[in-house]
């Protein structure tokens, strides 16, 4: 089975994208599976079973959604091996841009989009920085120019990635992108594999339902703001 | 080349690009030694400082390696021409084979003419991914007479193709001139100041209402916006082919703006029912149930009324122009008067 991950900030198309791509992988002989990642909520897994794709959701909750990730791959790689899933794509949102969900040896693909701001690629960490496809969507409604400064900012922050550039409203470029994914490599069992990168920590009473604010409170793994030398 | 690498001192890496001066500012670098090498720098760094990076030490070494790579290939790399341009007919919606060799010239313009639904857009989303038959429509796209390089395809330095629609917008907050500035750094062009002054004079140019470099890109009217755009691909972009679609009543010198394409050894592909733009092309191609179904040379007679539509042209240039002044239209419109006894 052929493992991709796909992570992206909210809203910028991972889902249509997968979509577009997906109808192109998704043939005779070539079962495609869907696993899709979110916090609170999520309808996509309509639009996965609505284009007759098998698909199974992981909703974190509570709980950090790269440390629900992590937690869970592995069991999502033995469903699409049950569902007789020959590409299993992953997809989960990167909600705060430290994520990071790549796994070594297995296709990275991190989505961001044109109108997210010229300087986004350099803000996105692991997620982008370590991927190995750099997709960039909304092409169509920014200009040549911004299109222009916006790939070079993100051939800066990754100057390993391939850059490819996909609509997730035409399908435009999503052909490419089922070109690299056709080649990802083979995987079937995550069991004892590394992560690119570390994900994001904290251990400390926060993280197990403390909410009162203050010092007593902040033990553990707590990182505090510098304000500078005030003048005296 | 990695020994090379690590014995360059903070300052002279920062030195080399604003790119590698970014990097090292990213990751606090700059506020270390500048006479330490990168060897020490990057021993030196506490596993705090490694995950706000977001990089282990072998992963910015590798970055910063391929970064050195992707610098020398840009400044290297030539500026994109191409001679010529083939589309290889596929078929139309039907199935029915759609019998075809158009070659594009250099400095040529075509335009793309039918109804809503008929394949224009099809027809220019071919030629911007370089079809090789695994589009719907079949068709494949030839570079100097022959398939592309998957370079060409996959390459996102070298975009062969450029595109302009109405549905475009410049979406940044900054003002035109620190924006064009910064395009011109992304090219790499030596020339950065004067590059901007000529992009900004040019869109000046083609723009009805004159605008100037410190004036916030979201605040362009619809045709400075267009205006500047144009010029930007003109004299910034690298891309020898330039898609446009549906630009009419953009308030733009029209004529000019294809003009300083054609300068420029573009190949202009356009979709328009405008009939100067339409006119104003070498050919148009009739697109019909997902296919072109006609080329059609623009004839002797046809330029020679070019010269009446952009009369008529000037004439509601002129009329829009007093509504913006705030005067009235009441004296007798002679020329509309004519076009009604047709």
């Amino acid at each position: 089975m052929r493992i991709i991950t796909v992570a992206g900030p909210p809203s910028v198309g991972k889902t249509a994208i997968i979509l577009k791509t997906a109808k192109v992988l998704d043939r005779p002989g070539q079962t495609v599976g869907i696993v899709k990642f979110d916090a609170l909520a999520t309808a996509d897994d309509d639009l996965y079973r609505h284009a007759g794709l098998p698909v199974v959701v992981g909703l974190s909750g509570s709980v950090c959604p790269d440390h629900f990730f992590v937690s869970n791959i592995d069991d999502c790689l033995r469903w699409g091996r049950d569902q007789s899933v020959d590409i299993l794509i992953v997809e989960s949102a990167g909600l705060c841009n430290r994520c990071s969900p790549h796994i070594q040896g297995a296709l990275a693909v991190c989505v961001v989009d044109n109108l997210s701001g010229i300087h986004t690629p350099r803000k996105i960490g692991p997620m982008l920085k370590l991927a190995d496809i750099v997709v960039v969507t909304k092409g169509d409604i920014v200009s040549q120019a911004e299109r222009e400064v916006f790939a070079f900012n993100v051939r800066l922050a990754n100057p390993r990635a391939a850059i490819l550039f996909v609509n997730g409203i035409t399908g435009q470029g999503a052909s490419e992108l089922s070109d690299h994914m056709q080649e990802a490599p083979h995987i079937d069992s995550l069991e004892g594999r590394r992560l690119r990168f570390p994900m994001p920590s904290a251990v400390c009473p926060y993280c197990i339902g403390e909410t009162v604010i203050g010092r007593d409170h902040q033990r553990g793994n707590v990182r505090k703001m510098t304000f500078g030398r005030i003048p005296a | 080349m990695r020994e090379n690498l690590l014995s360059l001192t903070i300052d002279e890496l920062s030195r080399r690009h604003p790119a590698f001066a970014d990097f090292l500012a990213s990751t606090d670098a700059t506020g270390s030694k500048p006479g330490r090498t990168l060897e020490a720098w990057l021993a030196g760094l506490t596993d705090d400082r490694l995950s706000q990076v977001g990089m282990d030490r072998d992963q910015i070494r590798s970055h910063l390696e391929a970064l050195v790579r992707r610098v020398d290939a840009l400044r290297a790399a030539p500026h994109a021409t191409i001679r010529s341009l083939t589309i290889l007919g596929g078929r139309d919606k039907s199935g029915r084979a759609e019998t075809l060799t158009l070659v594009l010239k250099a400095g040529e313009v075509l335009c793309i003419v039918g109804p809503t639904g008929s394949g224009k857009s099809r027809l220019l989303a071919d030629i911007e991914c370089l079809a090789q038959g695994d589009t719907p429509s079949g068709r494949r796209v030839l570079i100097d007479d022959a398939p592309p390089a998957p370079g060409w395809r996959q390459s996102s330095e070298r975009k062969l193709v450029a595109q302009l629609s109405q549905n475009m917008n410049f979406v940044v907050d900054l003002s035109v001139g620190a924006f064009v500035a910064m395009h011109a750094d992304c090219r790499m062009v030596p020339d950065r100041g004067e590059r901007v002054r000529d992009v900004i004079a040019c869109a000046n140019d083609l723009a009805g209402e004159p605008f100037s470099a410190q004036v916030s890109l979201t605040q362009l009217s619809g045709g400075q916006t267009r205006a500047l755009m144009i010029a930007d691909i003109a004299l910034l972009s690298a891309s020898p082919v330039v898609l446009i679609d549906e630009i009419e009543n953009a308030g733009i010198d029209r004529k000019r703006a294809l003009d300083l394409l054609i300068a420029k050894e573009k190949i202009v592909v356009i979709s328009t029912h405008d009939p100067i733009l339409a006119l104003m092309g070498g050919r148009r191609v009739v697109i019909r149930n997902g296919a072109i179904t006609d080329i059609i040379e623009t004839s002797a007679p046809e330029r020679a009324n070019i010269a009446a539509l952009e009369r008529i042209d000037r004439g509601l240039i002129a009329l829009r122009h007093r509504l913006r002044c705030g005067q009235r239209i009441d004296a007798p419109l002679a020329w509309a008067e004519e076009l009604g006894k047709v």
